[in-house]
C-alpha cells in the first residue's frame, strides 16, 4: 500500500512536470488547408473575444485558416528579431510597430518587398510609407495598418466632482496647449476626489507632447539629436513640472498596475491615441459611459501605428502577401476602426461616412470619426530611427524614477547616458 | 574457411579488449558530443561575437571587429556595476534564508509526522510551479496601490504604501522572497535525503545521554550534513549569479530595466536587455563571457573553501 502511494505520487509529480513542459505547438493540417500564422501585439486585428475579421477572410477564402499569436509589445519584437537572425521560426505575417520599424528596414532582404507585389504605395500618406521603406525607396517591407491620431480621453464623473466642465467642447477649450493642460491639472488636484490623479504616468504625457513634433530623437539624416533637440528637453521639463506638482498616478504604461488604474479610476485624463479606445474598452469595460474624448493639447498629434510584414523565410509567402493586402485594404481598415478603434491610415477612408460619422457609445458617443482626422490633419509623421523605441522606453523609465523621487537632473543625465550607449551600437 | 577459423579467436579477443578499455569511452561519448554541440560551440561562438559591434539594427555591423573594446566598455559601464551589486545583494538575501529555512524544514520533516508523505511532497510544490504563474501572484502581493502586503502593513506604514519597485532594498527583498519561495522546498528535500542516511542509533544514544532535540540537531545532524550543505551552497550560489526569471517578471513595465533606475536589474537581466531589447549582440556577448568568468572564479573559491572545511574535519 505504501509502495503504491509512493508510485502514485511520483507519477502525478512527473506528469505535472511533463504537462508543464508541453503546451503550445501548432497543429499542421493534412486535409489541404493552408494555415497562415500571424504574430501581433495587443489588439491589432482582433479583440480577445472577437476575431470576426479573420473569420471573414476564411469565409472568402476556403482552405485558409488563420492563427493569431499575441504577445506583449517587447516580447513580440524581440522574438521577431531573434527568428529573423536565426533564419527560421517567424510567423507568415508579422506586425511591426512604427517606433521599431526603422531597425527592421535595414534588414529588408529578410522581408518580402511589397513594391514587387503590386502594392500601390500611393494609397497612404507618403511619410508613413517612407518609414517602412529603404532610404532610396527601392523596397517597402510593410503595409501600414493604423495611425494613432491623438486626442485626450477624460473621465466625466471625476471632472464633475472636481468642478471642471464636462462637455467635450468646453473641456477642449481648457487646454489649447500642453502648458494649459498641466495648469488645468493643478486646478483639478485642488478639488479632486481622494487618491485620484490628473494623468496616468509621466512617460505617457511625455510621448503625447512629442506627438506634435516631426523631429524628436533623430533627424532626417539619421543623426541622433535627443540631447540637442529643444523640443525633447521642453517636453521633459513640462512633464517633470507636472509630476512634481503631484499630477501623476505613476502607473507605468502597459503594466498590470496601469490596467488597474483604468478600472479603479486612479486618474482623470489619459493621452489617447485612437488605438487607446480599444485598450480602455478591453481593460476597463465597467467604466463604460464614464469616458469622453476631447481634443489633444496643441490641437494635433500622432502616436503609433503599425505595419504588416511578410518575412521572406515563410512557407506561404504568396498566401501571406494576399492576406496582408486584404487586412490593410480600406474596407477592412474601416471595420477594424469600428470594432477595435484603430484608426485607418488611408486618408481616403476618413471621408467615408462609416468613419466620419462614427461615434463611440463607450465614450459617451464622442464623435471619434471627427476627432481623430482633425488631430491628424496637421500632425507631422515623426522621423524615427533604429533605436527610437529603446529611447522612448528609456524616457518612460527615467520619468518613472522622477515619480519615485529621483532628482530630475540626475534622471536626465542617466537617460542621456543610456541613450548614448544604446544608439552607439545601432 | 581455414583462415576464418584462425581469425575468429583473435578478433574476439580484440573485441573483448576493446570492450574493457574502449567501451567506457564510447558510453560517455554522447554526453561529450552533446556538450560540444550545445555547450562548447556556443561558448566559442559567443567569444567570437563579443569581439564584434554586431547589431541587427545596423546593416553591415556583423563583421565590424572591435577587438576587446566591448570588454573595456563593460569595465567602465556603471550600469553593469549596478547589475553586479544587485546580483550579489539579491543572491545573499535569497540564498542564506533559503538554505537555513530548508535545513529547518528538512529537520521537521525527518520526524515521524502524521501524513509525512503529504508534507514531503507539499514542500516541492513551489518548485514544480511555473515561475511565471507564481510571479502573477507575487506581483499582486507586492503591488504598490492595491497590494496584499501593503494592506497588511497598513497599521505600521501609516498610510504611505511601500513602493516595492522604487527602493533598492524593498525590491531586493521582494525578488528574494520569490526566489526563496521557489527553491526552499527543493533544497529541503536534498537535506532530508541526506538526513535519512544518518544512522538512527546516533540520535538514540544522544537521547539516552540526555541531549535535547536542539543539541541533537546541532551536534549530529549538521556535522553529518556538511558535504550536502557544501553542495547546496555551491549550486545555489551559481544559481544566484544567473538569476533572471524572477527580476524579469517582477519588472512589470516589460522594459527589462529591472526598475526605473535598475534597482533590481541582475547581471543576466542586463545581458538580456542589452542583447535583445537594445539589439547589441556584441556587447551582450561580452557580458555573457564576463559573467561566465565571474562564475568560474566564484565556483573555484567555493570549491577551495569547501575543501578547507572538509580537511578541517
Amino acid at each position: 500500500m505504501r509502495g503504491t502511494r509512493h508510485v502514485l505520487t511520483a507519477t502525478l509529480a512527473a506528469s505535472a512536470l511533463v504537462l508543464a513542459a508541453c503546451g503550445g505547438g501548432q497543429g499542421e493540417s493534412t486535409d489541404g488547408t493552408t494555415t497562415l500564422t500571424i504574430n501581433v501585439y495587443g489588439d491589432s486585428f482582433s479583440l480577445p473575444d472577437n476575431r470576426s475579421i479573420y473569420d471573414e477572410y476564411e469565409r472568402l477564402n476556403p482552405g485558409v485558416e488563420i492563427v493569431e499569436n499575441r504577445s506583449d509589445f517587447s516580447t513580440h519584437h524581440q522574438n521577431l528579431q531573434a527568428r529573423l537572425t536565426a533564419g527560421s521560426g517567424t510567423a507568415d505575417l508579422e506586425l511591426i510597430e512604427v517606433g521599431q520599424v526603422a531597425g527592421f528596414v535595414g534588414q529588408h532582404d529578410r522581408f518580402v518587398d511589397f513594391l514587387d507585389r503590386g502594392v500601390d504605395p500611393g494609397q497612404w500618406t507618403d511619410a508613413i510609407v517612407q518609414q517602412a521603406s529603404t532610404p532610396d525607396r527601392s523596397a517597402l517591407i510593410g503595409l501600414p495598418t493604423d495611425v494613432g491620431g491623438l486626442a485626450m480621453c477624460y473621465r466625466t464623473d471625476l471632472f464633475e466632482q472636481a468642478g471642471l466642465p464636462v462637455d467635450r467642447d468646453e473641456v477642449s477649450e481648457l487646454w489649447p496647449t500642453w502648458r494649459d493642460y498641466v495648469e488645468t491639472g493643478d486646478r483639478f488636484l485642488e478639488r479632486a476626489p481622494d487618491g485620484v490623479k490628473w494623468f496616468d504616468s509621466g512617460g505617457h504625457v511625455f510621448t503625447g507632447i512629442l506627438g506634435n513634433e516631426e523631429r524628436t530623437f533623430y533627424d532626417r539624416s539619421g543623426e541622433l539629436i535627443v540631447e540637442s533637440n529643444p523640443a525633447v528637453r521642453a517636453a521633459w521639463d513640462l512633464t517633470v513640472q507636472a509630476i512634481r506638482s503631484g499630477q501623476s498616478a505613476a502607473l507605468p504604461e502597459f503594466s498590470p498596475e496601469w490596467n488597474t488604474g483604468f478600472q479603479r479610476g486612479q486618474f482623470a485624463t489619459v493621452t489617447c491615441p485612437a488605438w487607446m479606445m480599444g485598450y480602455i474598452q478591453g481593460n476597463a469595460p465597467e467604466t463604460k459611459g464614464k469616458w469622453d474624448i476631447a481634443t489633444v493639447p496643441g490641437g494635433s498629434g500622432n502616436w503609433g501605428g503599425s505595419y504588416v510584414t511578410v518575412p521572406a523565410q515563410g512557407e506561404h509567402v504568396e498566401e501571406a502577401v494576399k492576406l496582408a493586402k486584404w487586412l490593410t485594404a480600406p474596407e477592412q481598415s474601416i471595420t477594424i476602426f469600428q470594432e477595435i478603434g484603430n484608426f485607418p491610415s488611408q486618408r481616403t477612408t476618413w471621408d467615408d461616412p462609416e468613419v466620419a460619422e462614427f461615434s463611440s457609445p463607450f465614450f459617451n458617443d464622442a464623435p471619434a470619426g471627427e476627432i481623430f482626422p482633425a488631430s491628424l490633419a496637421d500632425a507631422p509623421v515623426q522621423i524615427s530611427g533604429p533605436q527610437s523605441a529603446v529611447i522612448g522606453k528609456t524616457f518612460a523609465d527615467k520619468l518613472n524614477s522622477v515619480e519615485q523621487g529621483t532628482p530630475p537632473d540626475e534622471a536626465w543625465q542617466q537617460a542621456m547616458h543610456d541613450i548614448r550607449a544604446a544608439a552607439g551600437a545601432g | 574457411m581455414s583462415t576464418r577459423r584462425q581469425a575468429g579467436p583473435s578478433a574476439r579477443a580484440r573485441l573483448h579488449r576493446f570492450d574493457l578499455k574502449g567501451a567506457p569511452y564510447l558510453y560517455v561519448t554522447p554526453f561529450f558530443a552533446l556538450f560540444g554541440v550545445f555547450g562548447l560551440l556556443p561558448l566559442a561562438y559567443t567569444a567570437l561575437l563579443s569581439t564584434t559591434a554586431w547589431s541587427p539594427r545596423q546593416p553591415g555591423s556583423e563583421d565590424a571587429s572591435v577587438g576587446l573594446g566591448n570588454y573595456a566598455d563593460l569595465l567602465s559601464d556603471t550600469n553593469f556595476h549596478t547589475a553586479l551589486v544587485n546580483t550579489f545583494g539579491i543572491g545573499l538575501l535569497s540564498t542564506v534564508p533559503q538554505l537555513l529555512l530548508a535545513l529547518g524544514i528538512a529537520h521537521l520533516l525527518n520526524y515521524r509526522l502524521r501524513g509525512r508523505l503529504f508534507f514531503r511532497m507539499g514542500v516541492l510544490v513551489p518548485y514544480i510551479t511555473s515561475i511565471a504563474a507564481a510571479a502573477l501572484i507575487f506581483n499582486q502581493i507586492f503591488a504598490r496601490d492595491f497590494g496584499l502586503l501593503n494592506w497588511l502593513l497598513q497599521p505600521f506604514t501609516g498610510g504611505t504604501p511601500i513602493d516595492w519597485r522604487a527602493s533598492t532594498l524593498a525590491s531586493w527583498f521582494a525578488v528574494s522572497v520569490m526566489v526563496t519561495w521557489h527553491w526552499t522546498g527543493y533544497n529541503a528535500l536534498i537535506y532530508l535525503a541526506a538526513m535519512q542516511t544518518i544512522p538512527y542509533e546516533l540520535y538514540e544514544s544522544a537521547a539516552i545521554d540526555g541531549a535535547s532535540r536542539w543539541r541533537q540537531f546541532w551536534h549530529i545532524t549538521i556535522p553529518s550534513l556538511r558535504p550536502t550543505i557544501i553542495f547546496t551552497v555551491i549550486v545555489s550560489t551559481i544559481g544566484a549569479l544567473q538569476l533572471f526569471a524572477e527580476p524579469y517578471l517582477f519588472d512589470t513595465t516589460q522594459n527589462n530595466n529591472g526598475g526605473s533606475e535598475r534597482q533590481f536589474q541582475t547581471a543576466v537581466l542586463y545581458l538580456y536587455q542589452q542583447f535583445w531589447a537594445n539589439g547589441r549582440y556584441g556587447y551582450g556577448a561580452a557580458i555573457a563571457w564576463t559573467l561566465f568568468l565571474i562564475t568560474v572564479v566564484i565556483a573555484l573559491v567555493n570549491f577551495l573553501l569547501a575543501r578547507r572545511i572538509r580537511s578541517a574535519e
